[in-house]
């Protein structure tokens, strides 16, 4: 067919033939012969590659950052968004226009750039708040991790807000009209009522939210130039441009891409498996 | 009692929107400012007002490189979103009024391409082109980034709710070619699917960092992102680089900002399109 031609070409091309080699990469090893003279020689390797990456502690740990980034960003992110959600919906809120638009401004603002403007947020001597805030420093091993999350979720709170608004306008009034004759009161409405009714479009943001966190990246990228917490194989992304650029290994690169591939693979599977049945 | 709970709620609301809009803001009043005044003077006052010398700076940097890299932002969010957007509608279109066999097989290929997130495929990618000896070329990033599988299903989506099959009847039963048909009648009632579509796939494209950083060595090619990215690099030997990578955010960001207020019918109904069924 001519129309859908064009987009399989391409999707062949930049998807299909790219995995398929990565893949065929992953099975092989370059081996430097003896003292390396005569150059390295390529073999193969078979899964080899994946059981000595998923053995590398620094692939396993960039995982661990990555548990202990969603367990601090969900809550927040979620509470956050679901809040600001409800106060919108809750009747009460003027200018409501405005308030969508100021909070969804960040989303619009490009990764690099986000991660650049909290950058100088964060540098003592440029920031306004280290001095306000008694010279936290934002960038140390144990705070950098909190740094992110703060990016991620300035960029994305009025993104999901805007989500969950959407759906809280889409319940009937009648179920809230009922509520009311019950005696709820506001909050006890937001909570015992909207909530429920929304839940559907809460856990798959959740469960986007998790498929999104997994390939992190950008963010951190850009902090590590300033920051001593993060080190160049601190998520599995970075630990995948690690493999190639930093160590030239593209079988290991190879490896680790696609291990990140199938596992965000199978859990938006999940997702949207879960939202065709709901 | 009702005073106070809408008192409340609008305080809590604006306090969200400090947060917001305090990191922009904050970059407004630094651009004006000189490198000394930066580290100097309070984040949220002016100093004296270098907002035009900054400008000049970033202007004069690297002879010019940083328009350059704001060229090619341009072409390959704008340009490439566009073609991007027309490849997807049309495959859409196809998979919702066409019948042939293997159809829902290939839809589901489609799907199974939604499901591999973009960074998954950017080191593959890179790997490829190395071999095939296309890297640090423009159509390196370029080329990989006008697939967009959502697109198609959200494209089909839209065109079973745009395009009523009549509508296609008449014009064929006028002697319309299939490809007259498509760009004469379907297409122009698909414009808001279009500018949906477009503005998704520009975004997406305008935001992308791995790809770029992974396939090219020649800063002549760089999109503004990466190109901000490297000058940051250099701040820490060179701090008048701060004062530049300040400034240059704040030119990148405000076409966007001035583009998507505009537009805000159409991401609105991409958004709620693609979470909300």
């Amino acid at each position: 067919m001519l129309f859908v031609g064009p987009f399989f070409a391409l999707f062949a091309a930049v998807i299909v033939a790219p995995l398929a080699y990565a893949v065929y990469l992953s099975l092989f090893s370059e081996k430097s012969s003896g003292l390396g003279f005569g150059g390295a020689e390529t073999v193969f390797v078979g899964l080899g590659n994946y059981l000595d990456t998923l053995a590398d502690r620094a692939f396993t740990d960039g995982f661990l950052i990555i548990l202990g980034y969603c367990l601090f960003y969900i809550p927040l992110m979620i509470g956050g968004a679901l809040g600001l959600a409800l106060l919108l919906d809750s009747g009460l809120a003027r200018a409501k226009k405005f308030f969508q638009l100021a909070l969804f401004m960040p989303h619009i603002v490009p990764g690099v750039i986000a991660g650049l403007i909290w950058l100088y947020l964060y540098l003592p001597g440029i920031s306004p708040i280290v001095d306000l805030l008694g010279g936290v420093n934002f960038l140390g091993g144990d705070q950098v991790l909190g740094s992110v999350v703060n990016i991620a979720l300035w960029e994305w709170v009025g993104y999901n807000m805007i989500i969950y608004f959407a759906a809280l306008q889409a319940i009937p009034a009648e179920v809230l009209e009922a509520a009311r004759m019950d005696g709820a009161g506001a909050i006890r409405t937001a909570l015992s009522v909207k909530v429920p009714l929304i839940r559907g479009a809460v856990i798959t943001t959740v469960l986007f939210t998790i498929i999104g966190s997994l390939q992190l990246f950008t963010e951190p990228m850009v902090l590590d130039n300033v920051s001593d917490g993060i080190v160049s194989t601190w998520t599995p992304n970075m630990y995948a441009y690690n493999e190639a650029f930093g160590n030239n290994d593209y079988g290991q690169a190879g490896a680790a891409s696609i291990i990140l591939a199938l596992l965000a693979a199978v859990l938006s599977y999940v997702v949207t498996r879960w939202g065709n049945r709901r | 009692m009702k005073w106070m709970s809408r008192a409340t709620v609008n305080i809590l609301l604006t306090v969200a929107t400090l947060y917001t809009l305090l990191p922009l803001t904050w970059l407004l009043f630094a651009s004006t400012k000189s490198l000394s005044d930066l580290y100097s003077t309070p984040g949220f006052a002016f100093a004296d007002f270098n907002l035009i010398a900054n400008i000049r700076a970033v202007s004069a940097e690297n002879g010019g490189i940083f328009f350059r890299w704001y060229l090619n932002s341009v072409l390959y969010a704008g340009v490439g979103a566009a073609v991007s957007s027309f490849i997807t509608i049309m495959c859409g279109y196809a998979f919702d009024k066409y019948q042939w066999l293997g159809k829902e097989k290939m839809f589901g290929l489609v799907l199974l391409g939604v499901l591999v997130p973009t960074t998954a495929t950017a080191l593959p990618l890179y790997l490829l082109a190395s071999k095939v000896g296309v890297v640090n070329t423009f159509w390196a990033v370029f080329i990989p980034v006008l697939v967009h599988p959502f697109g198609v299903y959200l494209a089909r989506v839209l065109s079973s709710g745009y395009v009523p099959g009549e509508v296609l009847e008449a014009a064929r039963s006028d002697g319309a070619g299939e490809i007259r048909t498509f760009t004469r009648v379907a297409l122009p009632m698909l414009m808001p699917a279009f500018v949906t579509i477009f503005l998704f796939q520009f975004t997406a494209i305008w935001n992308n960092f791995f790809l770029p950083l992974v396939m090219l060595n020649d800063q002549k090619l760089y999109p503004l992102s990466l190109g901000l990215f490297t000058w940051e690099k250099q701040g820490n030997a060179f701090p008048e680089f701060h004062s530049l990578v300040i400034t240059g955010s704040l030119l990148s960001v405000v076409p966007l900002l001035v583009v998507f207020m505009s537009l805000q019918r159409f991401w609105k109904a991409g958004m709620t399109a693609g979470s909300v069924k």
